[in-house]
């Protein structure tokens, strides 16, 4: 972590004393506020500090949420309405709690896509971008895991659906399924222990986004033109530059949470989930929350349930080799004609592929399921190493300074057209 | 014994020692992570809940009733002629999980179908038990979650369900076969 030196003075005796004993200070003087950030960051780069703060939230209000709530099947439903009633401001920090669930998501795919569109993913950031695949894969699992504790029709039906996923596995299936139930079916114990890993789940992802963290310092932010630091003209601290625009771009996100949180608090739900969890009753149209139905609509548009299970899980853990699928030499899509087209593409293909997911799974969209369901894949796996190899990207800035304040010194030099920044 | 040395072609004493404690713990740590794992797994109570008794004399033909087995639903179909004849007229190995619906029932009690209430997709109730409910393509039952189709056999026939609806275990328990023991 250590790429500059450290500008830290202690400015008291005690912080000497302890500047010697754990350099805690000095670290996070070094990591977060004279740590060399790109001058051309836009607002997209907000979002880790945004989803920080989503994290936060989110780890306050549950462990307030878990003072008051009853992981039984014949308490839970009720404990949940308590809180909304009774409990003094419950109705605030359950709907931030349940919005901020909703939040959280939106804010982790715009930082995904950001990082797609500037490869983010490519070298020497794929252990970054790894480690932010298995926080996105544990906050999918907390997410589901939260979302049974209501225990009405909804959190129902989409534990059994969910965890009958496992039944899909051949010859153990079964066995598996009625390991995670601890029954015959999704009952009380199966809530209990959804109830546990919902708590531990968070922490895992805090312990995960300190690896990230901690990788991004290593290799340092990529940035809009995807061309590395170079000199120092081309970073700012991150105090008070980067800090501040994050903060502004944390106002401008809290001002969108906290209008669902006050004056929509159940619009991102289900209506069916006020209604109690009823073994015996499957709702007519079972639907996951709104951040699952593009993997949701994968799972549907396969006839066959292996099939559509396997194609549902590899849709995301094909996002953990980009870094090798993307053969393109140039990192940032802002230089590549061509694969840009393909990026908006596949921005589009995952939005109606949403939009599938929520619709019923039978005639014209099952139909147009598989089309997008095809080109999600397609991306990856052919759009991705065929476009890097056969595209010609357009000249690069020869550093970000340049970008930022115009060619300069470099006027009418003439720029290779073949991309080689690394050679530059 | 000396101790060990790499032109000794004997192995000594503590090439034992090295090999087998890391092995013991390595047998010990499994073992202890066993408990761990097993203890997710169904309880005494659960266990305990694994059969249940119904009463078939009050069900009319043509009638389904649902009863509650394991935390499950079983349905119950008193099957009319015209249903047990359509499931017999398909021939079985032309269907995705074939199995003649002889199979499927007791003999001398080919009326009575008794079957796990849930689709062998992902676990949703198939509706067809009621009597304002669709009952699908084949007049059996049919999944609202993902359009998986059964007939009045049970069996699938289309959709993404991998398997026909499950024949639970059971028997009659009286010689006027009116009473059934699930389990």
């Amino acid at each position: 972590m250590d790429q500059h030196e450290s500008t830290y003075k202690p400015g008291s005796r005690t912080a000497k004393w302890w500047d010697e004993r754990l350099p805690v200070m000095r670290m996070m003087h070094g990591q977060f506020v004279d740590f060399p950030t790109p001058r051309n960051l836009n607002y997209f780069w907000t979002f880790g500090g945004i989803l920080t703060f989503c994290l936060a939230i989110q780890l306050v209000s549950g462990i307030v949420l878990a003072m008051h709530y009853i992981p039984s099947a014949d308490l839970a439903f009720d404990s949940v309405e308590r809180i909304r009633r009774d409990v003094n401001y419950g109705w605030l920090i359950r709907s931030m709690h349940a919005v901020g669930a909703s939040m959280f998501f939106f804010a982790v795919y715009v930082h995904i896509f950001r990082g797609l569109y500037y490869g983010s993913y490519k070298a020497p950031r794929e252990v970054l971008w790894i480690i932010g695949v298995l926080i996105y894969l544990v906050m999918m699992a907390t997410a589901f895991l939260g979302y049974t504790l209501p225990w009405g029709q909804m959190s129902f039906w989409g534990a059994t659906v969910i965890t009958n996923f496992f039944s899909a596995i051949p010859l153990v299936g079964s066995t598996v399924v009625t390991w995670l139930w601890g029954g015959y079916s999704v009952t009380g114990t199966t809530l209990n222990r959804f109830y546990s890993l919902h708590y531990l789940l968070p922490f895992v992802i805090a312990g995960l986004v300190v690896l990230h963290i901690w990788a991004l310092h290593v290799a340092g932010q990529n940035n809009p033109t995807g061309v590395e630091i170079k000199t120092k003209s081309d970073s700012v601290p991150m105090s008070p530059f980067a800090v501040m625009k994050d903060l502004f771009a944390l106002g401008v996100f809290a001002m969108l949470f906290a209008w669902f949180v006050f004056y929509a608090p159940d619009y991102l739900g289900h209506a069916d989930n006020y209604v109690e969890a009823n073994p015996l009753v499957t709702p007519p149209h079972i639907v996951p929350e709104w951040y699952f139905l593009p993997f949701y609509a994968i799972l549907r548009a396969v006839p066959s349930k292996l099939g559509g299970v396997v194609l549902m899980f590899a849709a995301v853990a094909i996002l953990a080799f980009v870094s090798w699928l993307d053969t393109s030499r140039v990192r940032s899509t802002k230089y590549r004609p061509v694969y840009r087209w393909f990026f908006w593409l596949f921005v589009i293909t995952c939005l109606a592929l949403g939009y599938l997911g929520a619709k019923p799974a039978e005639g014209v969209y099952v139909f147009w399921a598989r089309i997008f369901t095809f080109y999600y894949f397609a991306h990856f796996l052919l759009v991705m190493p065929i476009v890097g190899l056969i595209e010609t990207p357009k000249p690069l800035p020869r550093s970000i300074t340049e970008a930022v304040l115009g060619k300069g010194a470099g006027a009418g030099s003439p720029v290779a057209a073949a991309a080689s920044p690394e050679k530059r | 014994m000396s101790s060990h040395d790499d032109n000794n072609p004997h192995a000594s004493r503590r090439d034992f020692l090295a090999i087998a404690g890391p092995a013991f713990a390595a047998v010990g740590g499994a073992i202890t992570l066993w408990p761990f794992v097993s203890q997710m797994n169904p309880d005494a109570g659960a266990l305990a809940l694994s059969s249940t008794e119904v009463d078939l004399a009050p069900v009319k033909e043509g009638q389904a009733i649902t009863v509650q087995w394991r935390g499950k639903p079983v349905f119950i179909r008193y099957r009319t002629k015209k249903e047990i004849d359509e499931a017999r007229s398909v021939a079985a190995r032309s269907l995705p999980d074939p199995q003649a619906d002889a199979d499927r029932t007791k003999k001398g009690a080919e009326q009575w179908l008794v079957l796990v209430g849930v689709c062998t997709h992902l676990g949703c109730i198939p509706k067809g038990q009621s009597v304002g409910d669709v009952k699908g393509d084949y007049g059996g039952w049919f999944c609202p979650c993902h359009g998986s189709h059964y007939d009045t056999s049970g069996r699938i026939r289309q959709g993404p369900a991998p398997k026909n609806l499950e024949v639970p275990q059971y028997a009659f328990t009286n010689d006027a076969k009116t009473k059934i023991k699930i389990g």
